[in-house]
């Protein structure tokens, strides 16, 4: 080994921005270095979802005038795609760093607990939507779908992934083990996004599970993504948005304080 | 000048049990400094406290002045850790590892220094290589580097060598040294303590979360000042004059602690008064292993 001759301080390379866009850039490369398993497995999955569900139920009528079940079903299946990996990439890349001891790559540089928050989140967004994207990109060819409000799809896209996101991160601060992190999915998470409205309009249930179904926050945006397409849904986009929004920023207030105090990471 | 680091009264609990009762140190700036103990002393948990991986309970600590916890920023910026645990992340490799961790300090275009490190190291011809695919050696020679991208001032090493070959570890020594020549201040901790004796210039010693020693290393080793000597005797037993200098074994072999070189002559005279022959006859002084193991036995 030689000697390194220049230990002079940084200097002006620092950026203040760079330790921020790093996290994000590192949690980006993570998921896309394995896109076989992170991307074109989910897409698949929910094409097959579409393929099933809108051949055996193609006839069981159309859930809005003029919509029939697979137009439906579709961006259901999206939102679906988009939820469920925007979860995976957070709560996934952290439970993974904690159990192999790898997160003090992060924790020991000076990165702030709102750049820690948001770099995860916003990988986790990404990665929602290009999953998301992949689904609508591949069904687009032969299911009749259009789209009323493309503001609206963006605004729940963006939302839906992002409360996502965060409860990725508690879920990832939350577990130790694999299957910690599994009973917040499979208990918590899949059973609230099945029972969003993803496969059927609410109006189709008995009334007590309607009523039920307004206390899940999943079924406001999937509701409200699907009035992006279709410019009908089973409530008004504005109050799934105002639901949506605040879930996202409790959540988001309560996962900045524990990323603060080093909930389950410093200790 | 402001101590590189400075711990005041830290406490540490979990729960019922005290992990650091209220240590208190400081390491000058350009120090090689050792903190020594064995395990569940503390060690690791004070580090993890000056490096922001752990929240102290109560006091204060801090690098270059800066506080660890109010200004944490700073205090980040100027200290690079080896951890113990031999971590990576195995979706990047050696190169895109210290990229990254780079930019977490805040730091573009550093490639110029990560070449260098890398070359420093001998991980050039790893560099595009995935972290998996190292031996626990390389593994090592990467944290080093990710500890080092960002040139902090003050460096803690917590237990490098634990489990590197012979080879590795002496190379790693002449590295660190270097770094120290250069003005980089270092904190070790090994169990290793004819390394600890060879490299740090002053050493603290942890016992059950407290100091009980922190002086330079040769005032350690004078703190036990004196030679060792081990005499075989034939016939067996000391004579009633030396029987206080025994400190160890007794009958045809003895070990006594003298207060010098010149008390060996006086020995000599005694024996032969008592017509004791010496048949063997080693003559040592303390070193830090033994001077660990009385500073922990006191």
């Amino acid at each position: 080994m030689s000697l390194p001759t220049d230990h002079s301080p940084p200097g002006p390379r620092f950026s203040a921005l760079t330790g921020f866009s790093t996290l994000f850039y590192k949690e980006w490369l993570r998921f896309w270095k394995v896109n076989i398993q992170t991307v074109l497995a989910p897409v698949l999955s929910a094409l097959l979802f579409l393929l099933v569900f809108g051949h055996t139920l193609r006839n069981s009528g159309e859930p809005y005038p003029g919509v029939g079940y697979t137009a439906f079903l579709t961006p259901g299946l999206a939102m679906m795609t988009v939820l469920q990996n925007a979860f995976a990439n957070s709560s996934s890349s952290l439970m993974q760093s904690k159990m192999t001891g790898n997160i003090v790559f992060v924790l020991l540089p000076p990165l702030s607990h709102r750049e820690f928050f948001f770099a995860y989140l916003l990988a986790a967004v990404a990665r929602g939507l290009v999953c998301g994207a992949g689904v609508l990109l591949c069904t687009v060819w032969f299911v009749d779908l259009r789209c009323a409000h493309p503001l609206w799809v963006a605004v729940f896209a963006l939302l839906g992934s992002a409360v996502m996101g965060v409860l990725g991160i508690i879920a990832g601060l939350q577990s130790n083990k694999v299957d910690e992190l599994a009973a917040f999915q499979n208990f918590i998470i899949l059973p609230l996004t099945f029972l969003s409205g993803v496969f059927y309009s609410i109006y189709s249930l008995p009334q007590f599970w309607q009523k039920l179904s307004h206390l899940n926050p999943f079924f406001y945006i999937v509701d409200g993504f699907r009035y992006g397409f279709f410019g009908a849904g089973d409530v008004s986009p504005w109050l799934s948005a105002a639901v949506v929004a605040a879930c996202l920023a409790a959540l988001s207030l309560l996962t900045l304080w524990l990323i603060k105090t080093g909930y389950k990471m410093r200790h | 000048m402001t101590p590189a680091i400075k711990v005041d009264g830290v406490v540490k609990r979990y729960g019922s049990l005290t992990a650091l009762a209220g240590v208190s140190m400081e390491v000058a700036q350009g120090e090689f400094f050792g903190l020594l103990g064995p395990n569940g002393a503390g060690k690791t948990t004070l580090i993890s406290i000056l490096a922001g991986l752990n929240f102290a309970t109560g006091g204060s600590a801090a690098v270059l002045g800066h506080d660890v916890v109010r200004d944490y920023r700073e205090a980040r910026r100027a200290l690079g850790v080896v951890p113990q645990e031999l971590v990576f992340d195995p979706f990047f490799t050696v190169r895109e590892a210290l990229t990254i961790q780079s930019g977490y300090f805040g730091l573009r275009d550093n490639r110029a220094w990560i070449d260098e490190l890398l070359h420093c190291l001998d991980l050039t011809d790893k560099a595009d290589a995935n972290m998996r695919q190292l031996s626990g050696g390389m593994k090592r020679r990467v944290l080093i580097g990710q500890a080092l991208v960002h040139k902090p001032p003050v460096i803690i090493l917590d237990e490098p060598t634990a489990g590197v070959d012979v080879e590795l570890r002496q190379s790693l020594w002449q590295f660190i040294r270097r770094l120290n020549r250069d003005g980089h201040t270092i904190v070790l901790t090994t169990h290793y303590l004819e390394e600890a004796e060879a490299l740090c210039g002053r050493i603290a010693m942890l016992k059950q979360g407290q100091i009980v020693a922190d002086d330079t290393t040769q005032n350690l080793l004078n703190r036990f000042s004196g030679c060792q000597v081990r005499l075989k005797l034939s016939p067996p037993g000391l004579p009633a004059g030396l029987t206080q200098l025994l400190s160890e074994g007794g009958g045809d072999d003895c070990r006594l602690t003298l207060a010098g070189y010149d008390e060996l002559e006086s020995v000599m005279a005694a024996l032969r008064t008592a017509g004791v022959r010496v048949l063997e006859m080693e003559v040592g002084q303390p070193d830090l292993e033994e001077v660990f193991v009385r500073i922990m036995n006191h």
